[in-house]
């Protein structure tokens, strides 16, 4: 019978039943009183600074409802390889731009900033029970180097607290910009590291559960995966030569934590800005950035640092 | 017959004697048997058991862990980094929709069509037309991320260079399921006896006519339900979608040719990443929306399977 | 005489244009492999320009991303290997024994309720299969189970039973229900000759159906292991990121899958040998389906029985 024609008719529903979807405007009600800027930005890059970009998105597309934004977070090296083929607007960065990234822009006559944004406190977190307080980064570097073959934390060189569980490694994807970060401070190299550490690729949250239910555990990530879960985990304190530093927003600030507090970026293009809308979004957000940056975890920069960004961003407007 | 007094008794005892016979043979009662036939089934109703018990936890777990966000806000309400209590699901089911719709679009025509060419006109002598066969099934084998590399080196970019919006995601995601309609469609082309075929052309019938009017109607019930499993596969999928640009953090509604959308499954997988609680709840949430509709779509088809099977 | 109503009214080009056009619908999925075949071909040599294709296809230490990087491709086609096997282990079993069910022992009412049910369960993203298995299988039905001095344990954030499991759930039903349809698509005389003879359920079924309808078992299970091969979202959620030549199942693994798809949407250079890898893992990725493929061709063609 006509089950052929029940077919055609599920197709042609589900054609209008989107068509109407899509072109009827039904977008949040506008919330902000009356903007005139409209058009939309494409942001990609770093999954980590994702967060803070989507906090500033939201809160400047519920002022400027005719403006969309969207922020993908292909990675940092993803987001440039779209950034330099003039595919987005801005790129997010959990690192500095690289001399071929430099190279592939120029060549495609893509002229950009550095903005720095916000800062980010890489925490090493262990078990409640853990009596260690404290590691020297000659320690950690023992610990994660690449020919490291301590598996407790009695092995580890240097410390007196009669700690001996086993040792129990969790950190995040090597394909991560927080996975580079971390082994070219601790062990000097980008990518030195030892192999045998339980990978919890993107999902952080793998570490929470991994360090909180081992005796021994040791992981690192960002410091608002810490805030979040302050309860089950404890934090160290690193020593980079000056002394024991816990993580947090003033000591990274200050430069005191280091070395693991890393700065975090974004790169507009000239071109874009050039655009009202995405003028005002750059301005707004260094204009809110500091409160945004903790609502997300993250450490909102020194009055200098965000000068110094405003003045770079005011480079490619003037 | 007649039977005479002792004779019509040995016949009797015969036919008795052979009755008993035959019944010992054929009989499967030994206690041996009956224990082993018990066991069987025992087990088999152990698989059917642990295969639903399977789907039960699944469910009961995206229930327990979600339902504190279930709520109507979740349709209308558009994800949100800073505040997750009120952050929802919209651009995402909508973009959902939106790529479902495309893919139905592409897949119903192009893979009944297919499904016909091969089993109605194809010389299955030819090699061509063997390799076409085969062609088909190693596609509906490739891995979806491999779908994924192809839509980003085709469909966003390179020929078709749509860029990163959702015809590039619907595309992608037509190409993945094509081969499971196209194989699901053959099946139910190939259930039609011939006989049915013969009959028509028999009548004067042209080739064409017999299909449409004949093997098509009769066949449509499998299809439809191979185009609904094909639906099921595409709305569930996200490892395509990653690589050709289902952003993540969009606030507005998708537009087929417009910057940026998302879908379901991948908005789940953000949520399920990040590390407040509200947003595991709310990853949950989504499971269970995505159940929902998945409900909805094989209840559909089952109605459409029943109302309209055959058999011959 | 034929009666002129029944005669043909002339040659009917109407014929060969459809006939055309339904060629043309064919003939896309020749394009789509090639399409794939030139979106996997460029990069993948650019990749064996660099790195040695016997240190790929032999070496069991797959970490592109470190200093200094090791591309032994069999550490991740291990994880793959030990997801799929250990799926196949628990899919097959269960796939069959709810076909057989459901084809000779169910009555029509219970058979009308599961069928649609077990299809369900295909339905469900793999998304969520990944969190289900990875928050609840894992800590509440492996780790509890597992005895602790057994292959060093079980208490670890990510492992590929966890994924197995996962993806054994997500292939029952197409093990099930493939079967199931060829089970029942033996013709209800074969059945009922079999009963007739005084045959217990048992032996009819065994005996008599399975045989009967073993190529579309056979294709059942192939395309199981296909999906299972090729199954991302599950592998990346509940599996881990640790490549690890080994089949153990209560160790985290990589699969080849996991890797493409961290890498594709990850922090890296995208003119980089790593990235390059991906191309390489993913050529050889579609290598080895498509010689599954052809494998199984083979197998049903063997079993294949025509009835009408």
């Amino acid at each position: 019978m006509n089950g052929f024609k029940w077919l055609t008719a599920l197709a042609a529903a589900c054609a209008l039943a989107v068509g109407a979807a899509a072109c009827g405007d039904g977008g949040d009600e506008a919330t902000g009183s009356g903007s005139d800027l409209s058009g939309s930005i494409r942001i990609d890059g770093s999954s980590t600074v994702a967060p803070l970009t989507e906090a500033v998105a939201e809160e400047f597309e519920a002022a400027n409802p005719g403006v969309k934004v969207t922020v993908g977070t292909s990675g940092t090296g993803g987001g440039f390889e779209k950034f330099c083929a003039g595919e987005t607007d801005i790129s997010d960065a959990s690192r500095a731009i690289e001399p071929e990234e430099v190279a592939a822009c120029e060549k495609a006559g893509i002229v950009n900033e550095e903005v720095r944004v916000a800062t980010d406190a890489l925490t090493l977190v262990v078990n409640p029970e853990n009596p260690v307080d404290c590691l020297t980064v000659e320690q950690l570097g023992a610990i994660w180097g690449p020919d490291s073959k301590l598996s407790s934390w009695g092995e580890v060189p240097g410390l007196r607290d009669g700690f001996d569980e086993e040792l129990a490694l969790f950190g995040p994807g090597t394909d991560s910009g927080t996975f580079d970060y971390f082994t070219e401070e601790i062990n000097g190299e980008e990518g030195a590291s030892r192999k045998d550490y339980n990978n919890v690729g993107e999902n952080d949250n793998a570490t929470v559960t991994g360090v909180s239910g081992s005796p021994g555990g040791l992981g690192y990530f960002g410091y608002s995966f810490y805030l979040e879960n302050e309860g089950t985990l404890k934090a160290l304190e690193v020593d980079g030569g000056e002394g024991c530093v816990a993580p947090s927003a003033e000591t990274a600030q200050d430069d005191e934590y280091v070395p693991l507090s890393r700065p975090l970026f974004i790169y507009p293009s000239e071109a874009a800005l050039g655009r009202p809308e995405v003028k005002a979004f750059v301005e707004f957000y260094l204009a809110n950035v500091g409160e945004l940056a903790e609502a997300v975890g993250f450490i909102p920069l020194t009055d200098e640092q965000l000068k110094a960004s405003e003045d770079a961003s005011a480079k490619l407007t003037s | 017959m007649e039977a005479s007094g002792v004779g019509s008794e040995r016949a009797r005892l015969a036919t008795a004697g052979a009755r008993a016979t035959v019944a010992a043979k054929l009989s499967d009662r030994s206690r041996r048997d009956v224990a082993l036939n018990t066991a069987f089934a025992a087990l088999l109703l152990a698989a059917v058991t642990i295969a639903l018990g399977g789907l039960a936890a699944l469910l009961a777990q995206a229930f327990v862990r979600g339902a504190p966000a279930l709520s109507l806000d979740l349709f209308t309400n558009t994800p949100s980094t800073l505040r997750p209590e009120t952050a929802g699901f919209r651009p995402a089911i909508l973009g959902s929709l939106e790529l479902i719709a495309g893919v139905v679009l592409f897949v119903v025509p192009i893979g009944i069509g297919s499904a016909i060419y091969l089993e109605e006109y194809a010389d299955k002598t030819r090699w061509w037309n063997r390799a076409v066969e085969v062609t088909i099934q190693n596609l509906a084998a490739v891995p979806s991320i491999i779908y994924g590399i192809l839509g980003l080196g085709f469909i966003v970019r390179g020929p078709l260079d749509l860029g990163f919006v959702l015809v590039a995601g619907s595309l992608t995601l037509a190409l993945l399921v094509l081969p499971l309609v196209i194989i699901a469609s053959r099946e139910a082309i190939r259930a039609v006896p011939d006989s049915i075929r013969q009959g028509s052309l028999a009548l004067g019938a042209t080739q064409w006519q017999t299909i449409r009017r004949q093997v098509l109607p009769a066949s449509v019930p499998g299809m439809a339900t191979g185009v609904i499993l094909a639906i099921s596969r595409a709305l569930g999928e996200a490892a395509p979608l990653l690589l050709v640009g289902a952003t993540v953090f969009v606030t507005f509604d998708p537009t087929p040719f417009g910057d940026g959308f998302s879908a379901m499954p991948v908005q789940i997988f953000d949520y399920a990443k990040r590390p407040q609680e509200a947003f595991q709840t709310l990853a949950f949430a989504g499971v269970i929306v995505m159940v929902g509709v998945l409900l909805a779509m094989n209840s559909f088809a089952i109605w459409l399977r029943n109302r309209y099977e055959r058999t011959w | 005489m034929v009666s002129p109503r029944l005669q043909a009214p002339g040659p009917r080009h109407g014929e060969k244009a459809i006939q055309g056009l339904l060629a043309l619908c064919a003939l896309l999925s020749v394009l789509t492999t090639i399409a794939i075949v030139l979106s996997l071909l460029g990069p993948t040599i650019g990749f064996f320009e660099v790195v040695p294709a016997g240190d790929f296809f032999f070496g069991i230490d797959w970490t592109p991303q470190f200093e200094p990087p090791s591309f032994g491709v069999l550490a991740i086609v291990a994880g793959t290997l030990n997801v799929a096997l250990w799926a196949m282990l628990f899919a097959v079993p269960i796939g069959l024994g709810a076909a057989v069910y459901l084809s000779e022992y169910a009555s029509p009412r219970v058979r009308r309720t599961v069928k649609p049910v077990l299809e369900i369960l295909a339905g469900i993203p793999t998304v969520a299969i990944g969190i289900f298995a990875v928050s609840f299988l894992l800590p509440h039905a492996i780790q509890p189970i597992w005895p602790d001095d057994l292959l060093g344990g079980a208490e670890k954030p990510f492992m590929a039973l966890a994924a197995s499991l996962g993806v054994g759930l997500m292939v029952v039903p197409i093990i099930a229900s493939i079967s199931e349809d060829a089970m029942s698509a033996v013709p209800s005389g074969l059945r009922e000759g079999a009963y007739a003879m005084g045959a217990s359920k048992r032996k009819v079924a065994t005996r008599v159906i399975f045989p009967a309808a073993i190529s579309g078992i056979v294709a059942s299970i192939v395309l199981a292991i296909s999906r299972a091969v090729g199954e991302t979202m599950i592998v990346l959620i509940a599996a881990g990121s640790t490549p690890s030549f080994s089949l153990w199942p209560n160790e985290p693994v990589q699969t080849m899958t996991a890797y493409i798809a961290v890498i594709a949407t990850g922090d890296l250079p995208t003119d980089s040998i790593d990235y390059k890898s991906v191309f390489a893992v993913g050529s050889l990725l579609f290598l080895a389906t498509l010689a599954m493929n052809l494998l199984s061709i083979r197998l049903v063609r063997r079993y294949r029985e025509v009835y009408e």
